[in-house]
């Protein structure tokens, strides 16, 4: 095969390229083949060259699940394009299957006509059978609708790396790196980046360096010189405002996003926290920033994470912990006290599918209830949820912001699909986030814990090693004025609707919602919150386009409901909510507005297709016609 | 501090709260507030840098009663919500009250962790044997076969050892005494003040409403001598009204034999006199058994450890040594790329 060297171009194909707008992939393999590390480096790699991306990690609860079973694949899917994207895509243009069991389980979603990558060196008598075939798809027609590359990526790659002298089965964990090289020969993107990567990542290891960059480049070499691939893509760099770009996950965003909140507040972190899947990384990503006045604690127990958060904001610092729903259940009572005692908190719950255990690893929004009314008593909370990856800085911020200014824990829910998903996040200027202060206390002879500021009705937050100011406080009912322990009737319900009311408050503070898309007036409102955004976002500007009065609304604050909710309701004639549970939203939503609400719902540990999105909200609009 | 000079001049009654007291008449709690009292003006430390932090239960109440900063928190909890507050301040004093049901039952979990971490922290046990202000059901130190009215027919839980709990936890202050030992129980809450880490006093408390005269026969007056031995550092293991039974070692047996006739037997040399700060020692002396032995009072074990705080202020400075640079660096981090204005 011969390679030639175009004049105006690095590169070395004599390959047509096309043009085209987008493309969705998704690598698949052995929860060992290195599946993540691929597609995080792909992602890299074509956001550097200015492509809007949306990813989406997709692994098995085992860490190492029995190599070629069914249950053992990880995959990782993204979508890139020239103009934004808001999801990692429906259908895929592109699968990469490194083994049987991953040709298996992801053959479905790809586009009739994708091009399927498959390594042939996994298909094996034992894998195939492993996998459930019973017959090679290779020779038995069922992969005749697709472009198929069949390459014996194992051997290529074991064949690449020789010269390093690894041993066989370290030659072969090179194939992620190989499989990597040829996918960004297909779609002309530059090797550089993943090159650094490989020489930071294995600086003390220089033969894995070595070998890995091998690999990488023979991947490429091979996906240029094969008739396999009769095209190179090329996707052009998508509009984008003018600024300083890095990727993110909604876990790292969420990080910052607490540490730039306490940093902008004046008070140090202290996060307590608990291992659980899929909010570990909050933990540990805040337990590298001590430099920054961080203290993250591993706790013993969930109740001690929350405990000690509290304990911290009693203190005078930001206390945050992260957890998902099972860490949430066993926090209900301190966050009970954390109402009863009125001090800043941040609860940050990723959510995944319950109930109880459930699937630890897949997205769902089914904590809604649990985090707006889960606790004993009347205890109401502020609840925030971000709708995208970089979303998790702003709102994390916004949850420090609101804990601190208004004296009251604040609830983030996030889940598992924002927690590993990734997208290009413009950096906002570190010293252009505005300073977050608590209410200044009143001088020391007005001073009661209770004295409430007459706007939000906060109460002074007069943290020990504070002279003059010493009182006691705790989960007992306290006296309105005095903050004195309190059993008097009518102080109870005074004090119950007080901190009610403090809570409805905050929607006076919080941005008032808006049309995120589509139409102003009309038809069909959809509401969404969380993780939902990006399918929701692009159903309603599809079926808008095509004619329909149909808006986006997308609800970043659940407690209280921003101001203009019901205005915006009211100027359509039907109210749509899709949410990856059994109807939660759509129910908190008829209970305060006695509105016919609609709920579309989908509990699968998937987040919502576009498409049926789109036909749920067709089928809406068809009742009209 | 700066503070020391002005707090040299507090006295008990500036540490006494203006709320009303609201435990039982009578009740064991009030002899240990008023030791509490006793100790408070004497540490030297301001009242505004003293936090009382509590769970709950009739100990529980205690914060309420004493002039500092108080947190009453929840039911077993005040060890994780003490780290958090040391987390955020560790220049704070931290105490903890807490009782048998509340530190042992439901709390555990969290005194264990605590002990093992080493947290600064003092840690007051009021041990009744008994949930008083849930009005009578068995605790987690109350004997085997205990009527009460969550177990009419006798508990079939056999009971926990504060003492040696703690001890098997990694306490490195472990100290006991009771309600109405007077000047006992406040020399041992100043030793317990002056240490550096964990210190746990477990203090034997009547609740004369539930379990009454729980501890009767130790605790008494009459007949004392002969049921509590009072250890003191480098002196000699002995107690009785008379002050003629000792304690040796029994090095065959791995365990601590009565010397009947000190005086007669070869005096104080021939028994053992107390180290604190030797922790098989310590386990000995809490694992003697009644009714032939006497109970163990003061300080039983006292070492000095690195304590959380320290821990943490040691990796604080190491991460600063980095220099790794502030938010904006923090955010900037990872591969970027600059979109150029148009």
């Amino acid at each position: 095969m011969s390679i030639q060297v175009q004049s105006d171009s690095e590169v070395l194909s004599n390959k047509p390229e096309i043009i085209v707008n987008g493309a969705v992939i998704r690598f698949a393999g052995d929860s060992g083949d290195g599946v993540q590390l691929t597609g995080q480096r792909f992602t890299s790699a074509v956001a550097l060259a200015g492509n809007d991306i949306a990813t989406l990690p997709d692994f098995p609860s085992e860490i190492r699940a029995p190599a070629g079973t069914l249950y053992g694949v990880s995959g990782f899917q993204l979508q890139f394009a020239s103009k934004d994207v808001f999801t990692p895509g429906d259908s895929l243009d592109v699968l990469v299957a490194l083994n049987a069991a991953a040709l298996q389980t992801n053959l479905m979603d790809l586009k009739h006509g994708g091009l399927l990558v498959i390594d042939t060196g996994a298909l094996g008598t034992t894998q195939l059978k492993k996998a459930g075939y019973s017959t090679s798809p290779l020779d038995d027609g069922s992969l005749s609708g697709y472009q198929v590359a069949a390459i014996d990526i194992s051997a290529l790659t074991r064949k690449a790396v020789t010269p390093v002298g690894l041993s066989t089965k370290e030659a072969g964990r090179c194939k992620n790196f190989w499989t990597l090289g040829l996918v960004l020969s297909v779609y002309d993107r530059s090797l550089e980046s993943t090159l650094n990567f490989i020489a930071e990542q294995f600086k003390k290891r220089p033969q894995f360096a070595e070998a890995n960059a091998i690999a990488l480049k023979s991947g490429y070499a091979y996906g240029i010189a094969s008739e396999l691939f009769h095209q190179r893509y090329r996707i052009a760099a998508a509009p984008r405002s003018p600024g300083l770009y890095r990727n993110i996950d909604g876990n790292t965003a969420l990080s910052y996003g607490l540490i730039a909140g306490a940093v902008c507040a004046g008070r140090p972190l202290v996060l307590g926290a608990y291992p659980i899947t899929p909010a570990s990384a909050i933990l540990q990503e805040l337990s590298q920033h001590r430099h920054l006045g961080v203290t993250a604690i591993q706790a013993e127990d969930e109740i001690a994470a929350a405990c000690l958060a509290l304990g911290a904001a009693y203190a005078g610092a930001i206390g945050a912990c992260c957890t998902s729903g099972p860490g949430m259940a066993l926090k209900t009572e301190a966050i009970g006290l954390a109402v009863a005692t009125e001090l800043p908190m941040v609860i940050v719950d990723v959510q995944r599918a319950g109930p109880s255990t459930g699937l630890p690893t897949k997205p769902e929004q089914s904590d809604l209830y649990l985090a707006v009314h889960g606790r004993n008593g009347e205890a109401p909370v502020c609840v925030l949820a971000p709708a995208t990856p970089s979303e998790c800085f702003t709102l994390a911020y916004e949850a420090v912001r609101i804990a601190v200014r208004h004296m009251t824990p604040v609830i983030l829910l996030s889940d598992s699909y924002l927690a590993h998903g990734a997208e290009p996040w413009l950096i906002p200027d570190a010293c252009q986030l505005p300073k977050i202060e608590a209410a200044p206390l009143p001088p020391v002879e007005q001073f009661s814990p209770m004295l409430r500021d007459d706007v939000t009705l906060a109460r002074p937050w007069a943290a020990p090693g504070v002279p003059g100011y010493e009182h006691r406080i705790g989960g007992l009912e306290k006296d309105y004025d005095t903050g004195q322990i309190s059993t008097q009737p009518q102080n109870h319900e005074r004090m119950v609707r007080t901190r009610a009311e403090k809570i409805a408050r905050i929607a006076e503070d919080v941005a008032e919602c808006r049309i995120e898309a589509g139409a102003t007036q009309g038809k069909l409102l959809v509401i969404g919150w969380g993780s939902t955004y990006g399918a929701i976002r692009e159903a309603v500007e599809h079926t808008h386009r095509d004619g329909a009065a149909v808006g986006h609304l997308h609800l970043r604050t659940l407690c209280p409901f921003p101001r203009g909710l019901q205005s915006t309701m009211s100027k359509f004639e039907k109210v749509l909510v899709p949410e990856l549970n059994s109807g939660q939203l759509a129910h908190l939503l008829r209970a305060q507005f006695c509105l016919n609400i609609r709920s579309f719902t989908k509990i699968q540990g998937k987040p919502f297709r576009i498409d049926e999105l789109e036909e749920r909200i067709l089928a809406e609009l068809e009742v009209y016609s | 501090m700066t503070m020391v000079v002005e707090s040299a001049r507090l006295t008990q009654r500036d540490f006494a709260s203006s709320d009303d007291v609201r435990w039982c008449p009578g009740c064991g709690d009030y002899g240990i507030l008023s030791s509490v009292l006793k100790v408070m003006p004497e540490l030297g430390i301001s009242k505004e840098r003293i936090v009382w932090v509590s769970g709950i239960g009739c100990s529980s109440r205690f914060p309420y009663y004493v002039n500092t900063y108080g947190f009453h928190s929840i039911h077993g909890r005040a060890p994780a919500v003490a780290l958090g507050i040391k987390a955020a301040n560790p220049e704070l004093c931290v105490w903890i009250a807490t009782g048998d049901g509340d530190g042992l039952s439901i709390g555990g979990n969290h005194l264990m962790h605590c002990f093992r971490r080493n947290l600064d922290v003092k840690i007051l046990l009021f041990n009744n044997r008994i949930y008083g202000l849930t009005k009578g059901q068995y605790s987690p130190t109350s004997e085997l076969g205990k009527q009460t009215h969550s177990s009419p027919f006798g508990s079939a839980d056999r009971p926990l050892d504060p003492v040696r709990f703690a001890l098997g936890c990694g306490a490195t202050f472990v100290a006991r005494s009771f309600d109405t030992a007077g000047p006992h129980l406040v020399d041992v809450l100043r030793r317990a003040a002056q240490h550096r880490g964990t210190a746990f006093v477990e203090i034997l408390q009547n609740c004369h409403v539930f379990n009454d005269a729980a501890f009767e026969e130790i605790t008494n007056k009459a007949g004392a001598g002969s049921r509590q031995l009072r250890v003191e550092h480098g002196k000699p293991l002995i107690y009785g009204d008379s002050k003629n039974l000792g304690l040796a070692l029994d090095g065959s047996a791995l365990k601590l034999t009565k010397v009947e006739n000190v005086a007669t037997n070869g005096g104080a040399s021939a028994v053992l006199a107390h180290d604190e700060t030797n922790p098989i020692l310590a386990q000995l002396l809490a694992s003697l058994p009644a009714p032939d032995y006497p109970m163990p009072f003061g300080v039983l074990y006292a070492t000095l450890q690195p304590t959380y705080e320290d821990q943490l202020r040691h990796l604080n400075s190491q991460a600063k040594q980095k220099a790794l640079g502030g938010l904006e660096a923090l955010m900037k981090s990872g591969q970027v790329w600059q979109v150029p204005t148009a």
